[in-house]
Parts: structure tokens; sequence; C-alpha cells
């Protein structure tokens, strides 16, 4: 079969167990819109929980973007599964036992105060928009890649989907089509990484095959690691070694605590724990999450080595003529592209960027003139650059044409189309919830309008997921310049807000609202003035001179996190104790039995 | 490890409602303390600050290192919650606060 038809068959196939499941899982009741009525199993919820947390960067973009930074792509690996130690052993029983409905809730209770909630319920909007607009993106391109449709028609298509599942189905809808999601995008995922692994090393296992030796074209062993030759390779061709680091070790180990502070405090990942039923049972899904996301988080390096070296074997110094269809079919998506710097017909690899930015443009994005060169390979408008590299790589590549690299049959290529709808749908459906219930219940059951029913609630529940749904699919269709740039500050807002005010709610007593409130404010003010001011300002100065104790802007939310655990426990050693009632809230959260039955 | 069901005060538990939620949270503390040393020790400690050192050690075709910062660490998390899973399942019951 055709593989246009494959992916209209399998992503259509996909969409319609997705509409099937919301049909399925209405809901009538708050509870049931916020937490999924709390009946959520523990494994249920660790499957919802990891595609919630593995967006579109993570299944097309992250192996590829280790691919090209070799080790340094750890402090993304450690980073985005290190935070789940956190959650599981600092923020997921106890705010399970606490047992409400949304972060700010937490904040509001245990700070006894409406401007604590407030905090909480911008942060948490803005954490959630900064990150959907980046979903609904992913989902125009992966329509536009491989279903020949415009992106802004992809991005409304994936709307439309989630629009029906968020809107009827509320959390409970959203969980179980994040459960199908991650089937999808785990299958999609591994069956081409397995299939690489063993034409590369002859092991089933991409784990076990990124540290075996190579084999040779005739199929027998070669006797070469793998990484030794990826690493010779590089060094002949001018690169760092791929097993060796790049970057500062404390940039480094700032980046990674940023990531993983910042994952235990994103709310959308928080509020997949209020869902279960009991303590335990959040304890236990935080570990099945893992298991789960561990899955592709250990596949991606191996993946990211694997593509790396079949890449630069298959087209370094081959003439163009005779390389693979899939070459030239990904060169006319603009994200593979070959420029003849010394005219000999041969592609030549090297450090440097291949191409220069069109005149106007600050970064590279290949403009076609449709015109076609000596050996037949398009020609761009962006002038060809000094150095001598001649071929320019996107990173999503590394993912997307795998399985065309690997000679894969037409099905699976349609199931990597698939997987990053999922990966992209399942993320975005997450944080539309986050915005909906920040609104609904924080900022108008529980600020401004506290007289409405719980009818009244779950209409302005459903009314708000359905405006954030068109919010986002604006950013998706108008992409603001800035999003790159701004999932740093998710992560650092995320890390210097929630994640010290909750730890703080929860293992001190004596922690109270003048002391959190101040601690959020500071961190909060400091992690997005350096952003701000590196990223938007004077992004010329964006270099290792001029940060701060050589932290860049991507892990200075973890020097925010200090700041506000400094800051809250100053204050309020020097201001009055909570209420007698918020410490016995304390004491109860952090039993697991409820007191009525102690 | 923390060890079980012994309070620190001697007593057993459920005897002083106040003392016994006193001792779990002081065992949960622990095995809290032991577990995020370990997990500090896997990630910052050998993928970010020792990897170049570790690096002359081999496991397989890894540099032990840079196996740590793009496998190990990960493997590591996943078995650290799981303990941590089992250990405070028997510590609640111990202390008869499950639910």
């Amino acid at each position: 079969m055709e593989l246009q038809t494959w992916t209209y068959l399998i992503v259509g196939l996909t969409f319609a167990l997705y509409i099937g499941i919301a049909i399925w899982s209405r809901v009538q009741t708050t509870k049931g819109f916020y937490v999924a009525g709390g009946g959520v199993s523990p494994l249920a919820n660790g499957m919802a929980t990891a595609a919630d947390w593995m967006s579109a960067a993570s299944f097309i973009s992250m192996a590829g973007l280790i691919s090209f930074i070799g080790r340094d792509g750890a402090y993304y690996l450690m980073g985005w599964t290190g935070g789940y130690v956190l959650l599981a052993l600092l923020l997921a029983p106890y705010l399970r036992k606490f047992g409400q409905y949304t972060v700010p809730d937490f904040v509001g209770e245990r700070y006894y105060s409406g401007q604590a909630r407030l905090v909480a319920v911008i942060c948490a909007i803005f954490v959630s928009f900064t990150y959907v607009a980046g979903q609904m993106r992913g989902v125009g391109v992966v329509f536009s890649r491989f279903l020949d449709v415009e992106i802004e028609l992809g991005v409304v298509i994936g709307m439309g989907i989630v629009f029906i599942y968020a809107v009827m189905g509320g959390m409970k809808g959203i969980t179980y089509t994040q459960v199908a999601q991650y089937c999808v995008l785990i299958f999609a995922f591994l069956v081409p990484a397995i299939f690489i692994s063993l034409a590369l090393t002859g092991h089933v296992l991409p784990q076990v095959g990124f540290g075996s030796t190579v084999l040779d074209p005739s199929g027998a062993d070669s006797g070469v690691y793998l990484l030794d030759k990826l690493d010779s390779i590089q060094r002949e061709l001018g690169f760092s070694e791929y097993t060796n680091g790049t970057k500062e070790t404390i940039d480094v180990f700032f980046i990674t605590a940023a990531l993983m502070v910042g994952t235990a405090g994103l709310p959308h990942v928080i509020i997949r724990f209020f869902t279960v039923p009991r303590v335990r049972d959040a304890r236990l899904s935080a570990g099945y999450a893992l298991v789960f996301i561990a899955l592709l988080y250990t596949t991606a390096p191996a993946l990211a080595a694997f593509a790396r070296t079949n890449l630069i074997e298959t087209v370094h110094e081959s003439p163009y003529d005779e390389l693979p269809s899939w070459f030239h079919n990904w060169e006319n998506t603009g994200l593979l592209a070959w420029g003849d710097k010394n005219a000999d017909g041969k592609v030549q690899y090297a450090p440097g960027a291949a191409f220069d930015p069109v005149p106007g443009q600050t970064t590279v994005r290949l403009v076609k003139t449709g015109a076609r060169g000596d050996s037949g390979e398009p020609l761009f408008a962006n002038p060809l650059s000094k150095s001598r590299n001649e071929l320019y790589v996107d990173r999503d590549i590394m993912v997307l044409a795998n399985p065309e690299i690997a000679q894969l049959p037409n099905w699976v290529i349609a199931l990597v189309a698939a997987g990053g709808l999922a990966a992209a749908l399942s993320t975005a459906a997450g944080l539309l919830l986050v915005i909906s219930a920040a609104v609904s219940h924080d900022l108008l059951k529980n600020l401004l309008m506290p007289g409405i029913s719980e009818k009244q609630e779950l209409l302005y529940a459903r009314i708000a997921a359905g405006a954030a749904v068109c919010v986002a699919g604006y950013f998706g269709v108008n992409p603001p310049g800035f999003v790159a740039q701004v999932v740093a500050f998710a992560f650092g807002l995320a890390a210097a807000s929630f994640f010290p005010a909750i730890v703080l709610g929860i293992f001190s007593k004596r922690m109270n609202r003048e002391g959190a409130i101040t601690g959020m404010v500071v961190g909060i003010v400091f992690t997005a003035s350096y952003i701000i001011y590196f990223k938007f300002v004077n992004p010329a100065a964006n270099n290792a001179e001029h940060w701060w104790f050589g932290i860049s802007p991507e892990g200075i939310g973890a020097l925010g996190m200090l700041l506000n655990f400094f800051v809250s426990l100053s204050i309020a050693r020097f201001t009055a104790p909570p209420p007698a009632t918020v410490q016995e809230l304390v004491e109860t959260i952090r039993i697991p039995r409820s007191s009525a039955e102690v | 490890m923390p060890d079980d069901a012994t309070l620190d005060d001697g007593s057993t538990p459920g005897q002083n409602a106040e003392s016994t939620r006193q001792a779990y949270w002081r065992a949960n503390l622990r095995l809290m303390a032991f577990l995020l040393t370990a997990w500090f020790a896997v990630s910052y400690g050998c993928g970010i600050l020792l990897v170049d050192w570790l690096d002359q050690f081999r496991f397989g075709g890894f540099k032990l290192g840079f196996w740590f910062s793009q496998q190990g660490a990960i493997y590591v998390f996943v078995i650290l919650i799981f303990v941590y899973v089992w250990r405070m399942n028997q510590i609640d019951r111990a202390f008869g606060v499950d639910e």
C-alpha cells in the first residue's frame, strides 16, 4: 500500500479510538471533570502520566538533539526523568492525601490566602500556555510532513480532536485517551529503534546495542564498539568526540537541576496524582510512570547514536546522485539540504553551519528557489557559509526519517506519524485541563464567584477548556517567534515557584503565608528577569562570559529555586506561625490513613 | 536502610497517637534521606561531577561515566521509586497508618 494511504489509515484509526473513548467517558460532575472521579488505577495513571509528560519534543526532537550534542544530552535524559523521584518522594503521596483538584488549591489552602492562590493560578496558566503552543505546532508539523496537509489545517484538526474529548470528558476523557496515546507513541518509537539496532549491532534491545560492537556490511561482527567507532568518525570529521562533554560542568549541573525540579513542579504532571484512589496508589503510579517514560528515555540516546552513525556513514563523501531515496524525500521538506561548495559532486560533512540565514533573518531557515544545481540538487536562497560543511540536517529528521533510513515498511513510517500526533495531543490535553481548572475552579469558584453551583462550575470548566483549546490553536497557527526560547521559562518558573512552595508546605509546619508568597514572588521575578534579559533584552550577551557563575538561562531556574527556599525560610522565621488549623492540615496530609480511621 | 517497626523511644506502635505519628514521620524522613542521597549520587555524582573520572573505566562498549549519564542514572531512578513504594507500604503498616 502507498505510504499516504497507510498514514491516513493509521492516523484515522487512532483518532477514531480517541473519539470513541471520549464518548464512553463523558462526565457530569466537577470531581469527574477535574480528577476523573479519583478512581483511576495506578497502572493506567502511570501510562497516562507518561503520555501527559512526553510531548512532541520528547518524541520528535529529543533523540535528534542528543545526536548532535553527544554526552551533554544527558541533561535532558536525567533532567526529565529524575524529577519523578522527587515527585514520588516529596509531592505525590501528600498532595493525593490533601485530595483537592488543583495545584493552586493546595497553595491557597495551605497558605490560607487568596493572594497565594492567585499567584499560583497565574503561574499555572502561564506555564501551561507556554507549553501548549508548542504542542499544537507539533501537531501541525506532523500533519504537514506526513499527510501533505497545510500546517494550519493540521492544527485545526488537532484542536477539534482535543476539543471533543477534553470538553466532554474532562480529566476522565483525557486520562483514558492518554493511556491509548501512550501505547501508540511507545510502539511507534520502539519499532524503528529495534529494527535499527538489529541492523547495526545485531541486538534486539537498543539499550544493549548502544554498548555493543557493530556489524560490518556482510553481517559479521566487526569487533569495534559502536561508541568507539562513532568517536573516531567524529574525530576524523573534526567534531569533538561523541562521548565527551563540551559544556561546563556547572552549567550541566544547573540545567539538569532546573529540568528535574521543574518537572516535579509542573502542574499538569502533579494533578495526575489526584486521580488515583489512595496515597499508596499515588506512590506506585509515580513508579509506573517512570518505567513507561524510561522505556522511551533509555531508547532515545541509543537511537541518537545509531542515527548519527548511519547518517554520517551514508552521506559523508558519497556522490550526491548515489544517495538513497530518503535523502531526496527529506530534501523536499527543507529538513535536509546540500550545497556543493567544492563542486566535486560529493557530500562533505564537517562542523559548522552549511548555510547562512537569508538576509534579514537571524536563524537558518531554508528558502527554496525552485532551481536545481549541477548535480540536480535543489538550490536555496540562503548563501553558503564559509565552513567546509556542505550538509544541513534538521535535528527532527533523526526520528522522523529513521524508518526510511532503516528501509522499514511503509506502515512503520505511518506509525511514526501517529506516534508524533499522540505525543503532542496527549500533552496538549493535560495542559488544557490545568488551564480550564485554574479558571473555573480557582479563579471563579474560589476567588471571584464563590456562590456558583457545581453545575455552573462544570459549565464554566467546559467553556474554559473550549476557550483554552482555541487560544492554543491560535498560537499553533501563528506561533510567537519566541516559543523555543520560552520553554526554559516553563521549567524555570515551575522550579522557582511551585516546587519550593509545595515542598515547604508539606515538610515545614512552621512555613507561613508571608514566607511562601515572598519566596514565590522572589523566585519568579529573579528567574524571569534573568531569562528575559539574556533571551530578549540583550541576546548578544547570552554567553558564558556574562552569565552568573557560568549558569545559562536554561539552568537559572535551579538558582531561583534555591533563592525561593532561602527567602521563604528566612521570612517565615520572623513572622507569625500559621494558624493551628493549617498546622493540623499539615499533620493530616503526612499520614496516609484518613483521620476518621485513626 | 531504616529499621522496621521499632520506634525510637522503644515504645510499640499505637501506644500514643502523637508519638506514633512522630515516629512514623521520622521513619519516612530517614528512608527519604537515604533514597535522595542515592538519587543525587547517581545523577549529579556519577553522571555529572565524576563523569570524566569514571570514563577511565569501561562497561562493555560504554565508558562508565557516559553510561551513567545516558542510561544508568535512569535505571537507578526507577529502582529508587520502587524501593520507596515497597518500604513505605511496610512502614505504613508497621505504624498502623495504612489505608
